[in-house]
């Protein structure tokens, strides 16, 4: 236990923990960098409350005679199925990456395999390949088999999309279990799924939600693949954008409130798990 | 019976003395800790690598779709079309992809070193308590979770338009603080097309490295910091000498992960340039889709795959190395 103690306690320094004070200067630095980045996200959410007369104009206008008109012009223009459309395919792919990828890492991670180094590394080869290298000869076969403008063809491609780097990251959240806990359990008399369900499960769910939070991520604003493989029914948000442009001419107000309305849930998510989108990013190495 | 017969192979073969391995486990619990892996790895095999397999092999035939008699799908009758080698000669001298080539470069290079070099100005600057820090990481992250072709809609039109953008607003703005009637007017997209998406795809890439090398700088050990500061160390020479080694793994990781998004980028172009003027900022990505969805020379589009698939492993290989290295790291943990 003295040694589990040990090895647990980390020299590293948490959050603000015993961070340095800067002082009016850096304060100031940091806002007026903070404020510029933001800007442009500021600005979008400004014009989408604004009539279009009063977006259109140059030097641009603030604050007059804010609306929520444009929002619900995009409800009256059917937005809401590609929103649901988008929902299914970014959800159901995260439950399937999920249910693939964790027992992968458990096979990685806590039972090793033999050479599970080189298996780690083949998924992770699979994201060099670029997407657009494989779309002709996806785009042929959907074709083929009668699969154009149908979700699942998204759901199976999100999938494969998300599970190369869902494995990297549950491998690295299962081998922080310590495995002195496992052994104890296993001394006890539990069995392996009786270890599954109270000691590791308990240990990775941080992990399970960094990992979801990722893989809905990159399949809630894939574009890619939702642009030439669905063409009415199954279309998702970013196509509804993309369409909503060249059909429409250009109305900024109305697309700029597009543009927040389907950015909303990742913006939501991300601002509400920052910590754990840290952790997913970057594949596990940061500790 | 045939479940039945395996089953009793197995039984025997675990009742045998362990002759062949010795000292490894047996089969059946070697097949016990590979089934949860094989899920996943057949999942992964079947629709990553059977496209590529099709991609190659259509790289070798002659195939326009625009042509009439389109071919069937991987038909036998296609290499009636064999080109061998055709569609790849066509593909390196054809100037547009070398244009492509050159532009996937550029941009790449440009987008990650900018992002990273405004990421680590970010992180530094964020890994000091401030008043309103967790709120002005909070604004900070938002560009990167903004979807990516929203954000490009964004930028072509709010931010470069050149009679109502923001950015012409404001050099107006500036300009008639100064006395003018009115300031000049830039049309950014079609005077700077490259400089433009570049704008944009480092404005959303820029939180990703600041959030990676942020975890870094917070992940760096007091003692050592504190122990510098002791011997009279400044605030530069401890960030040249102690900080950028620490960060260096994390620097690497965000430009690998980075670099292997930024390659593909296609959004962006789609929405901001469409490759244009000309094919100025036609990357790869978007020329193999032309060449696929407007020109619909499958064959040509197939080989130009080939290659970035070929340049993609030659930088991937160099970031595996990068890689291995993090790994190593861990399992010495």
């Amino acid at each position: 236990m003295t040694t589990l103690l040990k090895q647990r306690k980390k020299t590293a320094r948490g959050e603000g923990d015993l961070a340095e004070t800067g002082g009016i200067a850096w304060t100031a630095t940091a806002w007026i960098i903070t404020l510029i980045f933001f800007a442009p996200v500021a600005w979008m959410l400004l014009t989408s409350l604004h009539t279009e007369a009063d977006a259109a104009t140059n030097p641009p206008t603030l604050f007059s005679g804010l609306t929520f008109e444009n929002y619900s012009a995009l409800f009256d223009r059917g937005v809401m199925p590609f929103l649901i459309n988008s929902a299914t395919a970014s959800i159901i792919s995260t439950l399937l990456v999920l249910a693939l990828s964790i027992p992968a890492a458990y096979a990685l991670a806590i039972r090793p395999v033999e050479k599970w180094t080189d298996v780690m590394f083949f998924f992770l080869s699979t994201k060099f390949l670029p997407a657009i290298a494989a779309l002709l000869p996806i785009y042929l076969l959907v074709k083929r088999v009668g699969g154009l403008d149908n979700i699942w063809v998204l759901v199976i491609l999100y999938t494969a999309m998300n599970l190369p780097i869902a494995v990297w990251m549950m491998q690295s959240f299962l081998a922080e279990v310590p495995k002195e806990i496992m052994e104890a359990a296993e001394v006890d008399g539990a069995g392996t799924l009786r270890v599954i369900w109270s000691v590791i499960v308990p240990i990775i769910t941080p992990g399970i939600a960094a990992t979801s939070l990722i893989c809905f991520i990159f399949s809630w604003n894939e574009f890619l693949f939702a642009v030439n493989l669905t063409a009415t029914v199954s279309s998702t948000s970013p196509v509804f954008l993309v369409g909503f442009i060249t059909s429409e001419g250009l109305f900024l107000a109305k697309l700029c409130a597009a543009a927040t309305l389907v950015s909303l849930p990742v913006l939501i998510a991300g601002f509400a798990a920052q910590d754990k989108l840290v952790r997913g990013l970057s594949l596990g190495a940061v500790k | 019976m045939a479940v039945a017969t395996v089953a009793t192979t197995h039984q025997d073969e675990d009742a045998a003395p362990p002759v062949r391995r010795p000292t490894g486990p047996s089969s059946r619990t070697r097949w016990k800790r590979r089934a949860p892996l094989l899920p996943a790895l057949v999942f992964t095999i079947v629709v990553t690598q059977i496209p590529f397999l099709v991609t190659l092999a259509l790289s070798s035939v002659s195939w326009s779709a625009l042509r009439p008699g389109d071919h069937s799908f991987l038909g036998l009758g296609n290499y009636n079309d064999f080109v061998g080698f055709d569609n790849y000669a066509t593909v390196f001298t054809d100037p547009r992809l070398r244009s492509a080539v050159v532009n996937t470069i550029t941009l790449t290079v440009s987008v990650v070193l900018i992002s990273l070099l405004l990421g680590l100005a970010l992180a530094v600057l964020l890994d000091r308590k401030f008043p309103g820090r967790g709120l002005a990481r909070t604004l900070l992250i938002a560009p990167f979770l903004v979807m990516p072709v929203a954000s490009a809609l964004l930028w072509k039109h709010a931010l470069y338009n050149p009679t109502y953008g923001l950015f012409n607003g404001v050099i107006n703005g500036i300009w008639k603080l100064f006395g003018a009637d009115h300031g000049p007017t830039v049309d950014f997209v079609s005077s700077y097309p490259m400089p433009a998406v570049v704008a944009a795809l480092v404005w959303q890439w820029t939180p990703f490295m600041m959030l990676i090398l942020l975890a870094g700088l917070q992940a760096q050990p007091t003692d050592i910091l504190e122990a510098a500061r002791v011997d009279g160390a400044n605030g530069p020479k401890i960030f040249r000498h102690i900080t950028l080694p620490h960060l260096r793994q994390y620097i690497e990781l965000s430009t690998l992960l980075g670099a292997i998004y930024i390659v593909q980028a296609f959004d962006a172009i789609f929405s901001i340039t469409q490759g244009g003027p000309g094919s100025a900022t036609t990357n790869l990505p978007y020329e193999i889709y032309l060449t696929t969805f407007r020109k619909f020379e499958y064959g040509e589009a197939a080989a130009a795959g080939v290659i970035t698939v070929i340049g993609t492993i030659i930088v991937a290989t160099f970031a595996l190395r990068v890689v291995s290295s993090l790994f190593r790291q861990e399992q010495a943990r």
